[in-house]
C-alpha cells in the first residue's frame, strides 16, 4: 500500500524563533492586529510504501527523527493517510 | 615530514582552498578529501571547512552528516584524532552529534559578515592549546545560522569542564553565553563559527587566526609522531 505522509517541523518552545517574531511584527501594518503567537516552521510531504498505516507512520516518524527535525531544537508532528489506488478515479 | 591535514569537501563547501592554504602557512601539509571518501588513514587531523554543504537543505549540516566520510570521521574522532569544524563545519559536527547543541538562525534574522573580537576562554582543546586564556583575537564571522543553543545542563557541564573555548567579546548573533566555539570532553573535536583561515595573513586584515591553526597543526604533528 502507498501512504501520503506530511511531517510538520517546529522549533521547540523556548527556542527563539526570529522568523515567527519578524512576521508577527509586520502583521499590524497589514491590518492583522488580532494575530498573536506566530511560530514559523516547515512541512515536508512524501509518499511511503508500507503494509499498513501504523507501518507507514513508523517509517515517517523515523525519517522525521533522523533527518527532517533536529531534536535538540525542533519538534515534529507526523500525519499519514492511505492514498487512492493507482489508476483509481479522483 | 610535516603533519598531514585532510580538508573535507562536500558539494557546496566553498572555503576549502582558503583552508588548505592557511594550514600550509601554519606549517602542515594539507589536501582535499571528497565527502564520499571513507579512507582517512593518511591524515593526522581533519577539518570540515565553511560553505553550504549539500546546499544547507533541511538545516545546515543535516544532510552532510549522512555523507560517507562522516562515519570514518567519527571513528577518527573516537580514537582521539584532532577534528576541527569551521562555520558550516561546526554545524555539521553538531548535526552529527560529535559536538552537543545546535546552531540556529541569528538573532533578528541578521546575516553577519564582519570582523569579530573573540576571547580564548580555555586552552583545553586542540585549537586553543598553549594559548593564554583571556587572549583576544580578531577573526571574521560570516554566517546566518550561528546562534549557538543547548540545554542548561549541557551548558553547565561545558562551562565546568572548560569546554567553551572561544567567546565573542560583543555577541553578533544572539549565541547562548556568547559562545563562539566549543570542544568535546576530550578536547580533540572543536567547532567554531569564526573563520581563522580568513585571518591568516596581515594582508587580509588580521593574522590572529594563525595561533589557532598552529595549535591544530601541533596536535596533528603529535598524532603523526605517535
Amino acid at each position: 500500500m502507498r501512504y501520503a505522509a506530511r511531517v510538520e517541523v517546529r522549533l521547540r518552545p523556548g527556542i527563539a524563533d526570529p522568523e515567527g517574531a519578524t512576521i508577527e511584527r509586520a502583521l499590524p501594518a497589514l491590518g492583522f492586529d488580532d494575530v498573536r503567537e506566530v511560530r514559523a516552521g516547515r512541512s515536508f510531504r512524501f509518499e511511503v510504501d508500507a503494509d499498513d498505516e501504523d507501518g507507514a507512520r513508523r517509517r515517517a516518524e523515523e525519517l522525521a527523527h533522523r533527518l527532517l527535525a533536529n531534536p535538540v531544537i525542533e519538534d515534529s508532528e507526523v500525519e499519514v493517510h492511505q492514498m487512492a489506488p493507482a489508476g483509481g478515479s479522483r | 615530514m610535516s603533519a598531514r591535514i585532510g580538508v573535507v569537501v562536500f558539494p557546496g563547501t566553498n572555503c576549502e582552498h582558503d583552508t588548505v592554504l592557511a594550514f600550509e602557512r601554519a606549517g602542515a601539509a594539507a589536501s582535499l578529501v571528497w565527502h564520499t571518501d571513507e579512507r582517512l588513514e593518511g591524515f593526522d587531523a581533519l577539518v570540515l571547512p565553511g560553505g553550504f554543504a549539500h546546499g544547507d537543505y533541511v538545516r545546515p549540516g543535516a544532510i552532510a552528516r549522512f555523507s560517507p566520510v562522516m562515519g570514518a570521521l567519527a571513528r577518527f574522532a573516537a580514537g582521539g584524532g584532532p577534528v576541527l569544524g569551521i562555520c558550516n563545519g561546526f554545524q555539521v559536527l553538531t548535526e552529527a552529534g560529535l559536538l552537543p547543541g545546535a546552531l540556529v538562525k541569528n538573532r533578528g534574522l541578521r546575516f553577519v559578515c564582519a570582523p569579530a573580537r573573540v576571547r580564548v576562554d580555555s586552552d583545553r582543546s586542540v585549537l586553543t592549546a598553549r594559548i593564554e586564556p583571556g587572549t583576544e583575537l580578531e577573526i571574521p564571522v560570516n554566517h546566518f545560522s550561528g546562534s549557538y543553543v543547548c540545554d542548561t545542563r549541557t551548558l553547565a557541564e561545558m562551562r565546568d569542564a572548560g569546554r567553551v573555548v572561544l567567546r565573542y567579546v560583543e555577541n553578533p548573533n544572539g549565541s547562548l553565553d556568547d559562545i563562539a566555539g566549543i570542544t568535546s570532553p576530550e578536547g580533540n573535536v572543536v567547532g567554531l563559527m569564526p573563520h581563522p583561515e580568513r585571518a591568516s595573513d596581515a594582508l587580509v586584515g588580521s593574522a590572529d587566526g594563525l595561533p589557532l591553526l598552529r595549535a591544530m597543526v601541533t596536535a596533528a604533528a603529535a598524532v603523526h609522531a605517535a
